[in-house]
This record gives C-alpha cells, sequence and structure tokens, in this order.
C-alpha cells in the first residue's frame, strides 16, 4: 500500500494510510473478471486460472459473465471486425473502474492475421491497459500482467504497458520492487 | 472404382462431359455450367455410382482469364463404393449456377460461402446470404481484386495518438507477415520500428533474432532512461513539497 504509518502505545496498534490508497489497494485485491476468450489463447488463459498456476492467489479468480459485474474485461485471442462491435458493447455495459488486458499477440496487435478479417489490436476498439505478448503467452507472463496491472491500479497510472519479454526480468517497466504490498 | 464414376459420366452424357483428367489419382470431371446441377444430381442418384457424400464446393478466381472467369468447384465422395470425385464448370462473373442445396443440403451452407467470398450466386438457393461476412461488407475478398489490405471495420477505430505501444509492438503492431516497407523505416531510425520480419509487396527482408533483440533491448532502454527522468522528475518536487 501507498504510505503507511504505524501507530503504537499503550498495547495498541493503528495503521493509518490515505483514503485513496486503501481504495486502490482493495481494488487491485479484488478484479473480477471477464473473460472474452475467443481463440487458441484461452488454452493458456485456462492454465492461468488452473491450480498450477492458480490466479487465485492474486484475488482475481471470480469470472463473471455480466460485464456489469466485473472490473477487468481479459479479451483472450483473435478478434475479428465482426466480434468488434460485440467487444466494444461489452466494454461500455462495465461500470468503472474498469481495465483491460490484451492477451496474446492477436489481441495486442493482430498478430500474424493482416486481412480483412480481424482488427489488428484490440486497442483499435477499447483502450487497453496491459499488452500481454506471445501466441499464445505461458501462464507467467499472464501472471506477470496481472502484477502490472495491479501495480498501475495502486499508483493510478492508466498508461498502457506491454508485460516485457523475458530478456531482463529484473529491469521490467514498473516491477520496481517498492511499494508493492 | 474412382475411374468407374467417370466412365459412367461419359457413357450417360457423351459430348456433355468436356475434360476427364487424373492427376496424381485424383479424377475430375468437367461439364458446362448448364449441365451443372443435372451432373450433380444424376452423380447423386445414379444407382451404380451413388455420390451421396457432399465433401466441399468452392471456387477459384482466375481474373486474367477471358473465356470464364471462376472454377466452380465440387467434392464428392460415395459412401457406398469409397469412390471420390471432383466436378468443375466454369462460370461467368455474374452467372448463376443452379444450387445444389437440394441435391446435398451440406451444399446450402458452402454455396453460401462461395457467395460470400466469391461473389458467386446460385439460382434457387433458399437463402442466398452472406454467412461469415457481416451485411455490411462490401465486395468479395476471395476474389483476386480485392485490395490485400483494405478492412472494412464495423466499429470505427479509436483516434488516438499516444496509443504509444512498448516493444515488441511497433505502430503497425509489428506483425511479422505485415506489409511494410521495414529497408526504409530502418534506415530513417524511426522510432516505431518494430522488431519483427516485414514483408513489403514483392520484396522480402528478415530481421536476424540478435538484430530483433537488439532493436527490442534498445526499445526497453529508452522507455527505462524516459521512466528513470520522470521518476526523478516527481521525486524532485515531492521532496521539495515535504520539505516544505
Ligand atoms: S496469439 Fe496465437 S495463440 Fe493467441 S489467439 Fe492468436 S494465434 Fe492463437
Amino acid at each position: 500500500m501507498g504510505q503507511l504509518k504505524v501507530i503504537e502505545g499503550g498495547g495498541e496498534v493503528a495503521v493509518t494510510t490515505r483514503l485513496s490508497d486503501l481504495l486502490q489497494w482493495a481494488r487491485k485485491w479484488s478484479l473480477f473478471q471477464y473473460p472474452f476468450v475467443t481463440a487458441c489463447c484461452g488454452m493458456e488463459f485456462m492454465a492461468t486460472a488452473a491450480p498450477r498456476y492458480d490466479i487465485a492467489r492474486f484475488g482475481a479468480e471470480a469470472p463473471r459473465f455480466s460485464p456489469r459485474q466485473s472490473d477487468v474485461l481479459w479479451v483472450v485471442g483473435t478478434i475479428s471486425q465482426r466480434q468488434g462491435p460485440a467487444v466494444r458493447r461489452i466494454w461500455e455495459q462495465m461500470a468503472d473502474p474498469k481495465w483491460v488486458i490484451a492477451f496474446g499477440t492477436c489481441a495486442s496487435c493482430g498478430g500474424f492475421y493482416d486481412n480483412y478479417t480481424t482488427i489488428p489490436g484490440v486497442d483499435k476498439v477499447i483502450p487497453v491497459d496491459v499488452y500481454i505478448p506471445g501466441c499464445p503467452p505461458r501462464p507467467e507472463a499472464v501472471l506477470d500482467a496481472l502484477m502490472l496491472l495491479q501495480d498501475k491500479i495502486q499508483a493510478n497510472d492508466r498508461k498502457p504497458i506491454v508485460v516485457p519479454p523475458r530478456l531482463v526480468p529484473e529491469r521490467a517497466p514498473g516491477r520496481t520492487g517498492e511499494g508493492n504490498s | 472404382m474412382s475411374q468407374a464414376v467417370v466412365d459412367r459420366l461419359n457413357t450417360q452424357f457423351g459430348e456433355r462431359v468436356l475434360e476427364t483428367s487424373d492427376a496424381f489419382g485424383d479424377h475430375e470431371v468437367v461439364v458446362a455450367l448448364k449441365d451443372w446441377a443435372e451432373v450433380a444430381q444424376f452423380m447423386k442418384d445414379d444407382a451404380d455410382i451413388r455420390m451421396d457424400h457432399f465433401i466441399d464446393l468452392t471456387a477459384v478466381d482466375y481474373p486474367e482469364r477471358e473465356t470464364a472467369r471462376f472454377d466452380l468447384v465440387l467434392m464428392t465422395r460415395s459412401s457406398v463404393t469409397c469412390a471420390r470425385i471432383r466436378l468443375r464448370t466454369y462460370v461467368k462473373d455474374g452467372e448463376e449456377p443452379g444450387t445444389l442445396s437440394s441435391i446435398w443440403s451440406g451444399a446450402n451452407w458452402a454455396e453460401r460461402e462461395v457467395w460470400d467470398m466469391f461473389g458467386i450466386k446460385f439460382a434457387g438457393h433458399p437463402d442466398m446470404r452472406r454467412i461469415l461476412l457481416y451485411e455490411e461488407f462490401v465486395g468479395h475478398p476471395l476474389r483476386k481484386d480485392y485490395p490485400i489490405d483494405k478492412a472494412q471495420p464495423l466499429v470505427p477505430y479509436r483516434e488516438v495518438d499516444d496509443i504509444d505501444k512498448l516493444p515488441p509492438f511497433g505502430i503497425e503492431e509489428g506483425q511479422p507477415f505485415a506489409r511494410i516497407d521495414w529497408e526504409s523505416r530502418l534506415a530513417g531510425g524511426d522510432d516505431q520500428v518494430s522488431p519483427a520480419i516485414g514483408v513489403q509487396q514483392g520484396q522480402r527482408r528478415t530481421l536476424s533474432d540478435s538484430e530483433a533483440a537488439r532493436h527490442i533491448q534498445a526499445r526497453i532502454d529508452a522507455r527505462m532512461a524516459k521512466e528513470a527522468e520522470a521518476a526523478q522528475a516527481t521525486e524532485e518536487t515531492t521532496g521539495e513539497g515535504s520539505g516544505e
């Protein structure tokens, strides 16, 4: 959490922080997800949600199949032009604050589909917070993305970000190791 | 077995069978467009050949061919004799072959797909609508004169200039097979160059792994430097703030 102040005295402990910090902290640990799963990336999405990688550790395991109840829209897989209106509508129905994760190269940029059918990245239609490259990305990258998103939520940062390639993991943008609770 | 089907069609239709061939063991019979549905019906019904399995119906576009622009191709098989046959005909742009959907119901959707992709209408089809694309789509994308990079978005693309993507995506989305002139982009030192294989029409250039890694690294470094700068700036301002 952001700035914590611990006050001890008389055998009792109180912790103070800013209300906005507390709110963001609560938000980042209870991300209800809306899985918009359209293609092969869905397999990795399932792997991420299953016990071995266990997305529940991050408080993000609960899928909500009503956009009105969900906080994060996972766009998992290829989005065709024909699906554009649907994904846009779902995003519009979600209540603020809401976030979008583009899962896989197809959702991020169209991937190898460069033709009349495919939207070249779902960010052409809705704003995306975190992009996960990979075809499909490994569950580790997905968890990375979730942690990046949590950091961004805590920092109230709406800049889009890409889960960096595993060349220099310790230098991944946003993963400074500070301020993570 | 398949040869028997060809022979049967030859004896039944004689002159009306225009060509036959058996390249690589795939037997093919070519008929005129006016005989298309009749021959298909005969293949289905005839007690000797019984082509009861509709496999596929598709088309091929030859825009430069003057006689007839399209080949219409039907694959069938017999579940009794296991014979396979390909029936082909020539279709001019605007001509309407008779529907086969009353012969094999599987032809219904295949014909809709041919209409969707090639713009060949089928006379007598019960439901001649697009099947894969949307009604708003203009043109038929598998015709060779459909522009290769023409998309017809249903939702207008957002107009944001700071989509500011990080590596490995560039503004052209790092599509490894995208039609982008990578030569000039790389030479111009464009910030949005993404490490990928670029294909400009008729010209290919491949980035080696090390080249690609270098580009990724350069963009990460630039990004990190920018972020460090920004972080320092905020630190300075907050530092001043608490000092007061
Ligand atoms: S990125 Fe790859 S794995 Fe994911 S949906 Fe696209 S093609 Fe499938």
